[in-house]
């Protein structure tokens, strides 16, 4: 039996999904030692206890709860500090962290700081009595490493979408814990948080992706690539890099080895020739459809479903067909 | 300003891998190496920084075996002025440790910014900027995709899932380097000329303990794939169909 911890990622006040993933894979873990005890922290400013019922309905035992004005905003050394000292302090087997942006920048602050070492970006983890095995895709994807983490705690995380959230409720106690050190005095210091593209849908977080590539032939053809993600609904548009290079499209939506890694139910690729580098940021979507004209093209390897032919004029028709589908 | 860039040398991605004999190393046969594209871009930044100051001396650092001087010396050409090999037999997959050998060679040195890429393409974890910055007790900043230094203060850009961050930190800072902020200039003939003079100390890596060890590699398994429906928009119906009935993904 062994206790877990799990840190829980907020943003204005609101748990991230990477927050359920991170306390669920850590449930498992515990369950799988015979049924330990997991501790959630979560860090925001005041009001942010308000989240912690959800955190016990994913299996969290106890919520930690760290509210300061300071936490309004991602302050990652005051953030570091308190989740390091709590680590330390609570003789977890294992601290379990999302692999988002937040978390890849957290997760080695905190092993930095206990001077341990840590495993990032995993899909998936076993925990043994000495030793702690991962699996995590390396090469960009083209290799996938198992793992052999010693030395306690071993600190974790998790590629988004490898431990899908799930419920398993439990008895949850909440403690205030009060930041380790003047969360006002960080070094480092976020001044602004802008949402980008406002109502856009994430790549991260989309069901389903259409994205295009240079065979859209200029940056006003995307709008072909939009109605089509408009049809399928919760979509999100993504992009090759040399379409982001050519600034047709903002490099946050590039999908490849150097852009977001994503991992949706439905990958649709309009006009991309499925270069390495992007089939490594998308190859294990569950279900792939590839729209090109060249019937050689690579991505029609890894394609479950293709279509050779001009984007031009499928591109309409599927849009139409998936807004009948969908009885709109 | 004085500028370290951490560089990591990995095999080149575009070739296809094949596991070796042990089952937890590549087969060396035919692989090239390169500079880690994200350290490509650290090593621009701190060039461009150096270049704005009119002054300065960007110095590029590589942990690990024989191969990487070769690599530092693309650096070199690139317009680093020197470089360091801490000599290693290979470089351990665990950050902690890389870390440990990079911070004991760091400290004390004088650097206004040491600049890490956002994560190698070959083991991916992204850990060693950070680790490095917690052991040295320097300010972090990861994955920055902006960047502006004035006097002794930056701000940097960080793109989240969905949100751009505002981040400000004194210097001397550790950076680790996203996509977007700077392309690898091409070093030009007279930059390689160059680098053939510039000097590239050796040391011995004074790694830490090893406490994560691979222990086997696999390639993924083959997606089927390569199912081609029809061709032409007349295709569509019948796309739509196998999406709906059989991949049940409308």
């Amino acid at each position: 039996m062994a206790t877990m911890f799990a840190f829980a990622e907020s943003r204005n006040g609101a748990l991230r999904k990477g927050a359920l993933e991170a306390v669920t894979a850590a449930r498992q873990a515990a369950d799988a030692t015979g049924g330990g005890e997991v501790h959630a922290l979560v860090a925001g400013a005041p009001g942010i206890e308000t989240v912690a019922e959800t955190l016990g309905r994913h299996g969290a035992d106890l919520v930690l709860v760290v509210a300061h004005e300071g936490f309004g905003r991602y302050n990652p050394e005051a953030v570091a500090a308190t989740v390091a000292a709590r680590i330390s302090a609570g003789g977890y087997r294992a601290a379990f962290f999302a692999a988002s942006a937040e978390g890849r920048d957290l997760a080695p602050r905190v092993a930095g700081a206990l001077g341990v070492a840590m495993a990032a970006d995993l899909t998936g983890f076993e925990i043994g009595a000495d030793t702690v095995t991962v699996r995590h895709p390396v090469y960009t994807g083209k290799v996938v490493a198992t793992l052999e983490l010693t030395g306690t705690p071993a600190v974790l995380s998790l590629r988004p979408g490898a431990v899908p959230a799930a419920e398993t409720p439990r008895t949850l106690k909440v403690e205030a814990m009060a930041p380790v050190g003047d969360p006002t005095a960080s070094r480092v210091v976020t001044t602004d948080l802008s949402p980008r593209g406002a109502a856009k849908l994430d790549l991260g977080e989309a069901r389903i992706i259409v994205a295009g590539g240079r065979g859209l032939k200029a940056a006003e053809h995307f709008s072909l690539v939009e109605d089509l993600a408009g049809a399928f609904g919760q979509a999100a548009v993504g992009a090759t890099r040399a379409v982001t290079d050519d600034g047709w499209r903002d490099p946050a939506d590039q999908i490849g080895q150097t852009g977001r890694i994503v991992s949706p139910d439905l990958y649709v690729a309009v006009g991309i020739s499925g270069a390495i580098q992007h089939l490594a940021g998308m190859r294990t979507s569950r279900v792939i459809v590839a729209i090109n004209r060249d019937k050689d093209a690579p991505i029609f390897k890894i394609a479950d479903y293709g279509i050779v032919g001009d984007l031009f004029e499928v591109v309409p028709r599927l849009t139409e067909a998936v807004r009948q589908a969908q009885g709109q | 300003m004085k500028i370290a860039v951490l560089i990591k040398r990995v095999p080149d991605t575009e070739l296809r891998f094949s596991i070796g004999g042990d089952g937890k190393s590549l087969d060396q046969a035919g692989l090239k190496y390169d500079m880690s594209d994200f350290d490509g871009y650290a090593a621009e930044v701190a060039l461009r920084l150096k270049e704005a100051a009119g002054a300065g001396e960007v110095v590029v650092i590589g942990l690990g075996p024989d191969g990487v001087p070769e690599i530092l010396r693309k650096a070199l050409s690139m317009g680093a002025d020197r470089a360091v090999h801490l000599t290693a037999a290979e470089v351990p997959v665990d950050g902690m440790s890389v870390a440990t050998a990079l911070a004991a060679d760091l400290v004390g040195q004088g650097y206004d910014l040491i600049l890490f890429g956002r994560q190698a393409t070959d083991t991916g974890h992204g850990t060693v900027g950070a680790m490095t910055a917690a052991r040295l007790g320097l300010p972090c900043v990861t994955a920055i995709s902006q960047l502006n230094i004035s006097g002794g203060t930056g701000t940097a850009r960080r793109e989240l899932e969905g949100a751009t961050e505002t981040v400000s930190f004194p210097l001397p800072a550790v950076l680790t380097i996203d996509e977007g902020i700077a392309r690898a200039r091409i070093p030009s003939l007279k930059g390689i000329m160059a680098a053939k003079k510039k000097p590239i100390e050796t040391r011995p890596a004074q790694l830490g303990p090893v406490r994560l060890t691979v222990k086997s590699l696999e390639l993924p398994p083959e997606r089927s794939g390569g199912r081609i429906v029809g061709e032409g928009p007349d295709a569509v119906p019948e796309l739509v169909r196998l999406l709906r009935e059989e991949a049940k993904a409308l």
